[in-house]
């Protein structure tokens, strides 16, 4: 919310008026991405006219599983969320932390690189995805090494949000606390009506940008729609964690069944650590020249899925899908509260769509904790 | 600055400890680096071998001595092999150093117990030559350190020569031992009867197989030891070493920040369980 602001005031954006936005901010500088349809999923990509959006376009997500199908509705935005996040766009999958250069005596000169970094502005993020981006925030940017590279990129973001009225069957952001409406750290949010969208400001960016559109202020019966359409977002749930803090339940359950059970499912192939908005783990790597005269050191995404991540000398921690699992949803639902104050999962629900086998991290918390109570 | 940013440092010295465990004692050519450079027993540097990779090392030496940075090494991986390939006057990359070392301020005026086992004496021995280069500031000191067989045990001599300092007393035992052996044959747990102990004033550090910690944190707790005075030093795969890469992490612990030296207190709940 705008700070001092008595309350929030609220525009009416015609459907035509979008064009509009996107080109103030390209005329600001801000390279604009925003969703398209893309093989049969909706991914983030470079947007410079709304005809791209997709309209009229609906997704039926369900553990394992995304089909995207054509209804008939003006809407750019009667979708629940595609596989990305922000994070590809602050936290990049692969990327050069430094170079070294050695010369003919040996000696070695290391050198920065600095991250080719242009303002971006992203249409279209859902509250889960901001609630993910605050986590990443904390990861990335609040301990005693910044990273320069996310620092960077964080600066030169801009983001409108789209308030979320057509939730998935895999989402569950209602039983984290985190949707469907977006509450913070947005420049702008949208409410998508058929025939427009109800705007607010979060920062004064955002302010400025939505007053130089001259758009009239948002109509009561505008605004009770666009209430009307979260509420009935945040009833159309079913899906739950069975409590908000449970670190404890699953500590005291490390030798549950269940972990073995579902170890016969999963394949530890990482995609819920890839699709997940939170996860932070990255591996480094060395590409030294043909010539050996200079090598890029790189990081990029890792999993606890992965063999790799838990080598030390000769051995390997986790080396099977039991232990694996078991870290994955200990940290992920367990420990973040001890190192970030909160759960890391923002019922975005990813996990259980892009996990091949269909694996759901609802029923798993559940069957672990006992149902604890909400 | 990028945190990831390594200094450049030379090998003044390369000592061959045991067929593969070696020295390399490192100085940073950077000069100002060099000034700045501070640690504390227990910490670690990031050593980078040229076109490889990096890899965690705990800092051996003594830190008045910031020119000169003793690194014990295991030849095991990819890295450290290439690393025991380095000859004097060669360049690696350092960048250090991390974490949180042992409890020494707190230890001051106290009896030390050091319990090492395995190949894992690298990281107490620097906390070991401290303690004996200020003998004046601690109590009673006891090394006690299991080996698997007793050739494993790489600098047989200082042991003995700890044994023949006063106040000081060294626990040696080997599950196999041999005719030149005259230590303890069997398990090191068996030799804690021979140590003497008040455990009111006793800190205990300890490194080496998460076993054999374990077994030694029984037993000091078992003759009256707090779990607050016992610290183990602690390692798991790492990457960054600043907290971001994600591998290290052991519960909620990131052992490259909050350890790698940890008071038992904090770290017991997952300590034994495979997988953690």
């Amino acid at each position: 919310m705008l700070e001092g602001a008595p309350e929030v005031s609220r525009v009416f954006l015609p459907r035509v008026a979008l064009q509009r936005l996107l080109d103030a901010l390209a005329g600001s500088g801000f390279r604009c991405v925003g969703p398209r349809l893309k093989e049969g999923v909706i991914v983030y990509e470079a947007l410079t006219e709304t005809v791209a959006l997709p309209q009229g376009v609906h997704d039926r997500q369900a553990p394992g599983e995304c089909r995207v199908e054509e209804i008939s509705s003006p809407r750019q935005f009667a979708w629940a969320n595609g596989p990305q996040a922000l994070k590809p766009f602050l936290f990049a999958p692969r990327e050069v932390l430094w170079r070294v250069v050695r010369d003919a005596e040996g000696r070695l000169a290391f050198r920065e690189v600095q991250p080719d970094v242009k303002p971006i502005a992203v249409i279209g993020v859902r509250a889960c995805d901001l609630a993910a981006l605050a986590l990443q925030d904390k990861h990335f940017l609040g301990g005693e090494y910044p990273d320069p590279a996310y620092a960077k990129r964080r600066e030169n973001l801009f983001i409108v949000a789209v308030h979320c009225s057509h939730p998935a069957a895999t989402c569950f952001c209602v039983s984290t606390g985190d949707g469907p409406r977006a509450t913070h750290g947005f420049d702008i949010a949208l409410s998508e009506l058929d025939d427009g969208f109800v705007a607010e400001a979060g920062s004064v960016r955002g302010k400025v940008l939505l007053d130089a559109l001259g758009c009239s202020a948002a109509a009561a019966e505008q605004i009770a729609q666009a209430e009307d359409e979260i509420a009935h977002a945040a009833r159309a749930q079913s899906r739950r964690l069975p409590g908000r803090n449970l670190r404890d339940a699953l500590f005291a359950n490390l030798e549950h069944p269940r972990w073995e059970e579902v170890a016969e499912r999963c394949l530890s192939c990482g995609n819920c650590t890839s699709v997940c908005p939170t996860c932070f783990c990255s591996s480094e790597s060395e590409q030294p020249s043909l010539d050996g005269g200079d090598a890029e050191h790189s990081r990029e995404w890792d999993s606890c899925f992965t063999r790799g991540h838990s080598y030390i000398h000769g051995v390997v921690v986790r080396s099977d899908s039991r232990t694996r699992y078991r870290q994955w949803l200990t940290h992920k639902l367990g420990s973040w509260h001890e190192q970030y104050g909160r759960s890391g999962c923002v019922g975005c629900g990813r996990c259980v769509t892009w996990c091949p086998t269909g694996i759901d991290i609802t029923e798993e918390a559940t069957a672990i904790c006992g149902g604890a109570p909400l | 600055m990028n945190p990831h940013l390594p200094w450049e440092a030379e090998v003044v010295e390369r000592i061959q400890e045991s067929p593969t465990i070696f020295t390399l004692r490192l100085r940073l050519v950077d000069e100002e680096a060099r000034k700045a450079y501070r640690f504390a027993p227990g910490q670690f540097n990031m050593v980078y071998l040229y076109g490889a990779g990096e890899v965690p090392i705990s800092i051996a030496s003594d830190p008045q001595d910031t020119n000169l940075l003793g690194h014990t090494i295991r030849a095991v991986g990819r890295v450290t092999e290439g690393l025991s390939r380095l000859a004097t006057g060669e360049r690696l990359g350092l960048r250090g150093p991390y974490g949180r070392g042992w409890p020494l301020a707190e230890a001051e005026g106290k009896d030390i117990v050091v319990v090492t086992g395995g190949l894992g004496c690298a990281p107490v021995v620097g906390v070991i030559n401290y303690i004996i280069m200020r003998r004046e500031r601690f109590g009673r000191l006891t090394v006690i350190q299991g080996v698997k067989h007793a050739e494993e045990l790489i600098w047989r001599e200082r042991y003995a020569y700890w044994n023949t300092l006063p106040d000081t007393q060294v626990l040696l035992a080997a599950d196999h031992g041999g005719p030149l052996w005259p230590w303890h044959v069997g398990l090191v747990t068996e030799v804690f009867d021979q140590m003497e102990i008040a455990p009111e004033r006793t800190v205990a550090m300890m490194c080496g197989p998460e076993g054999m910690m374990r077994a030694a944190v029984r037993n000091l707790t078992e003759r009256g030891l707090a779990e607050d005075s016992i610290y183990l030093s602690m390692e798991r795969n790492m990457q960054c070493a600043i907290g971001q890469c994600g591998h290290c992490q052991f519960g909620a612990s990131f052992i490259c920040r909050q350890g790698p030296v940890f008071a038992y207190f904090r770290i017991k709940e997952l300590l034994g369980v495979r997988g953690f």
